[in-house]
């Protein structure tokens, strides 16, 4: 299942079918052992992998990433890669693409002021969407680039002109284009070259360039194509060092594909190795077309250039995925030995299913390889490394699905991981100088299948004597309710076999007991094994300590698992109940579980305020008698008054002080009256307000009587 | 004998005084009874308090307080206005009189405040 995952993930660039993976994980699958197990395969991979050809998918991509922007592409130079990729792989002309093509191939012909670089990629667009160019405008053309053929000096100048001059004189089928002094020119571009089989740009460059290689390569096919007579073949003798000496320069990665790159020097002229090396292709190619016998490149070194673009997938920026298809393109030429590819649809493969092994063998670009056969040479394993586990057979083809299959996979091929070695041996013998096919190609293989789980039992044993205290079978592949006991100074033992489909024995990457206590406490044990018997032993008067001196029920759970296991399980076999003594003083705590974090960062529980209780006060009738009784003194008070024979004798008879006299005793009732509404209702500083002014009214009244009264009884005693 | 004597040395001892206060002056006897209506009245609110408990505290206080602060002041008012008193001699009882007035009225506005 694991496996099957891997190798989707790792095909899933190049694979046609964009199924979805299906994430039936058991919990085992996410477990660290898994994503080990997914690391160990596909370092397994790197050794041997896997090249798909170019396929529907490029096509899709290809729709994707050549848009126009606005009506018409960015430049003409990307007008003609949208233009060639669509030609290359088979996609029919959008009428909007090509309109726009024609309309800037028209604007940058017709202008005077169009540069070399500028026509060319005009001409170039051209010769796919042969828009029609007038007759004034091709002349104008090439009398501009011949001038230029004239006045070049830097690499790029011949690059352009001669190569345009080459396209101007394919489209136009009447006039008969010739260089003047083409052995001229051919020599001032060979000055550019360098003895590694580099070439700089221009003379007053030091730097040089593989790209730069393919460049020059091209521009002298385009002369030697344009010369009115032949050229000194010594020329292009040397010229056929200089390629060998380039592929001399050759690098290499791991996987065997193998690309030429540049020296990082300046990053702005910096190009990649992608398309270095399509520039090179490009050159070789074009080179190749126009030279009479063959360069002797030799066959493995192309198919290792093949499997460096193949091994690109399906680039996701446009420029690259110009360079990759264009080169394909210039590979399937043949003006070079044609790459064939080994690819599989399927590298896992199932014994439950009886899956068959298929193999396809075709072009860079899907197409038909010529009559061969498949043979399979070798399966290695990471057991037996040097001897094959199969005998050296033939996979028999089938006409209708072009496929090479093996119908049954031998006896000797188990449940595992394999290193599967083919070899493709061309038919015809003419075919050996047409196509390459590489001499062995390694394919990972992963095979899966059902492993028989039998004789599972989970047994209780007395410590000393080892006898068994209850036994019960488990049904590993159904449902399990076991309910056993035991206390400490017992064991248990669970016990089962493996085995594989071809009956050998097998050890599961996973194999654990887990043991949960009510507490959610849970302890995993490894399962060991020796051969088939897996056997696991829990001793629990030495695992007292571990399991914290919890006593109470805990749950089981097996886990077997494996990544060529298609039956892989997590059951739940029941249930224990473990007596364990009581933890001592010392003994460690548990340790505490994870929180639920949905609780830890939820709402709390809401806090209800006690307000403080009010004091008791007392029933309403004892205040009630209380204020009574408190009345009663005021009456004891008056009647006393009038026992004393009170009267209102010396009460000034004149007016004047007889009104300040009822005023004073007035003011002092509105004064007391006030306070009596200060309690009720009004506030301190309305009181004082008021009080001012009653207090001012009641001294001035109560001067005048108290003084009238003085004088009278100052009077009476003078008297 | 000694138990006895003092029985009625007590007898002799109230009745004696008894007729001394009749001697005294009307308004004094009226400014008397009035500090005895007011102790009185404090007497009743303590009792109270007692019953029920000292919740509210600063009005059990201020009840008390004004009448406790009353009486002092009509004591005040008494010394002054007796005229066997020779060193208010010069202070007119009017006077006195209108202090006592202004005093209780300040008293009774700080305890109206108090009560609450």
């Amino acid at each position: 299942m694991l496996a099957d995952i891997c190798t989707r993930c790792l095909t899933a660039k190049t694979s046609p079918q964009k199924g979805r993976i299906s994430l039936t994980f058991t919990e085992m699958a996410r477990s660290l052992a898994g994503f080990l197990v997914l690391v160990l395969v596909v370092s397994i991979c790197e050794g041997a992998s896997l090249f798909q050809p170019i396929s529907d998918s490029h096509r899709s991509a290809a729709l994707e990433l050549f848009t126009l922007d606005h009506g018409s592409f960015e430049s003409l130079e990307e007008t003609y890669e949208a233009l060639r990729t669509f030609q290359i792989l088979g996609m029919e002309k959008k009428p909007d693409v090509t309109a726009a093509a024609c309309r800037s191939i028209s604007e940058t012909v017709g202008s005077s002021s169009s540069t070399p670089k500028d026509l060319f990629y005009a001409l170039k667009a051209n010769s796919i969407a042969e828009c029609k160019i007038h007759e004034k405008a091709s002349k104008g053309i090439i009398s501009s680039l011949n001038a230029a053929v004239r006045g070049a000096s830097s690499l790029l100048d011949f690059y352009y002109s001669v190569g345009g001059l080459v396209l101007i004189k394919d489209q136009n089928s009447k006039d008969d284009i010739h260089l003047v002094d083409a052995e001229g020119v051919f020599r001032s571009v060979k000055a550019f070259s360098q003895s590694d089989g580099r070439w700089r740009y221009s003379s007053n460059n030091p730097e040089s360039s593989a790209f730069a290689a393919g460049i020059a390569l091209e521009t002298l096919a385009g002369i030697v194509s344009l010369a009115s007579s032949e050229l000194d073949q010594s020329l292009i003798n040397t010229l056929k060092n200089d390629i060998s000496k380039l592929f001399d320069s050759i690098e290499k990665y791991d996987d065997g594909t193998l690309y030429f790159n540049d020296k990082l020097v300046d990053g702005h002229e910096y190009q990649g190795p992608l398309s270095t090396t399509s520039s090179v292709l490009r050159g070789l190619t074009a080179f190749a077309a126009v030279t009479t016998g063959n360069l002797n490149l030799p066959g493995d070194k192309i198919l290792g250039l093949a499997k460096f673009f193949l091994g690109i997938g399906v680039p996701g920026d446009a420029k690259d995925f110009f360079y990759q298809i264009d080169a394909l393109a210039c590979l399937e030429s043949n003006r070079v030995p044609i790459p064939l590819i080994l690819s599989l649809p399927s590298t896992v493969l199932s014994l439950t299913k009886k899956d068959s092994l298929k193999v396809r063998v075709t072009t860079v670009f899907g197409s038909n390889a010529p009559p061969l056969a498949v043979k399979l040479v070798g399966a290695f394993s990471s057991r037996s490394k040097d001897a094959s586990l199969v005998e050296i057979q033939e996979l028999k083809f089938d006409q209708v699905s072009g496929l090479h299959i093996l119908n049954d996979l031998p006896e000797s091929i188990d449940v595992g991981s394999y290193t599967f070695v083919f070899e493709v041996v061309l038919q015809e013998a003419e075919d050996e100088m047409v196509y390459v096919t590489g001499s062995q190609t390694k394919v990972s293989i992963f095979v899966t299948g059902l492993i028989k789980i039998e004789n599972s039992e989970i047994v209780i044993l007395d410590n000393d004597l080892g006898s068994i205290e209850s036994q019960k079978k488990l049904d590993l592949a159904g449902k399990n309710a076991a309910s056993l006991l035991a206390n400490h100074l017992q064991k248990l033992r669970l016990s089962f076999q493996l085995t594989t489909p071809r009956g050998h024995a097998f050890k599961p990457h996973q194999a654990f007991l887990k043991l949960r206590h009510e507490s959610e406490v849970e302890h995993i044990f490894v399962v060991g094994n020796s051969g088939k018997q897996f056997e696991l032993v829990l001793n629990f008067l030495g695992l007292v300590e571990k399991f914290f001196y919890l006593s109470g029920k805990y749950d089981m759970e097996l886990t077997v698992g494996d990544a060529a296991m298609e039956n892989s399980l997590l059951v739940a076999i029941g249930h224990i109940e473990l007596d364990l003594p009581e933890a001592p003083e010392k003994a460690p705590r548990p340790p505490p579980q994870p929180v639920d974090p949905y609780s830890r960062y939820g709402p709390k529980a809401e806090i209800t305020h006690i307000f403080r209780a009010p004091e008791k006060r007392p029933p309403q009738e004892l205040s009630l008698a209380f204020l009574g009784l408190t009345i009663l003194p005021l009456l004891g008070f008056l009647i006393g008054l009038v026992r004393l024979g009170v009267n209102m004798k010396n009460f000034p008879t004149k007016p004047v002080p007889a009104t300040f006299g009822v005023l004073f005793h007035l003011g002092i009732g509105a004064v007391l009256l006030l306070y009596v509404f200060f309690w009720l209702k009004l506030d301190l500083f309305q009181t004082l307000k008021m009080l001012g002014f009653l207090g001012v009214f009641l001294v001035f009244v109560g001067h005048g009587v108290l003084s009238h009264l003085a004088a009278a009884s100052a009077k009476l005693k003078s008297a | 004998m000694g138990r006895a004597s003092s029985k009625e040395d007590a007898g002799a001892l109230f009745h004696s005084l008894r007729s001394a206060y009749a001697a005294t002056p009307l308004n004094l006897k009226i400014i008397d009874l009035y500090v005895g209506f007011a102790i009185f009245t404090a007497l009743i609110q303590v009792v109270y308090m007692a019953i029920v408990g000292s919740f509210p505290f600063n009005s059990f206080l201020s009840g008390v307080l004004s009448c406790v602060g009353t009486a002092v002041l009509a004591v005040c008012l008494r010394i002054q206005v007796n005229k066997e008193n020779k060193e208010f001699k010069d202070l007119s009882p009017e006077r006195a009189f209108a202090d006592f007035v202004l005093c209780n009225l300040v008293l009774h506005l700080v305890i109206m405040n108090f009560l609450g």
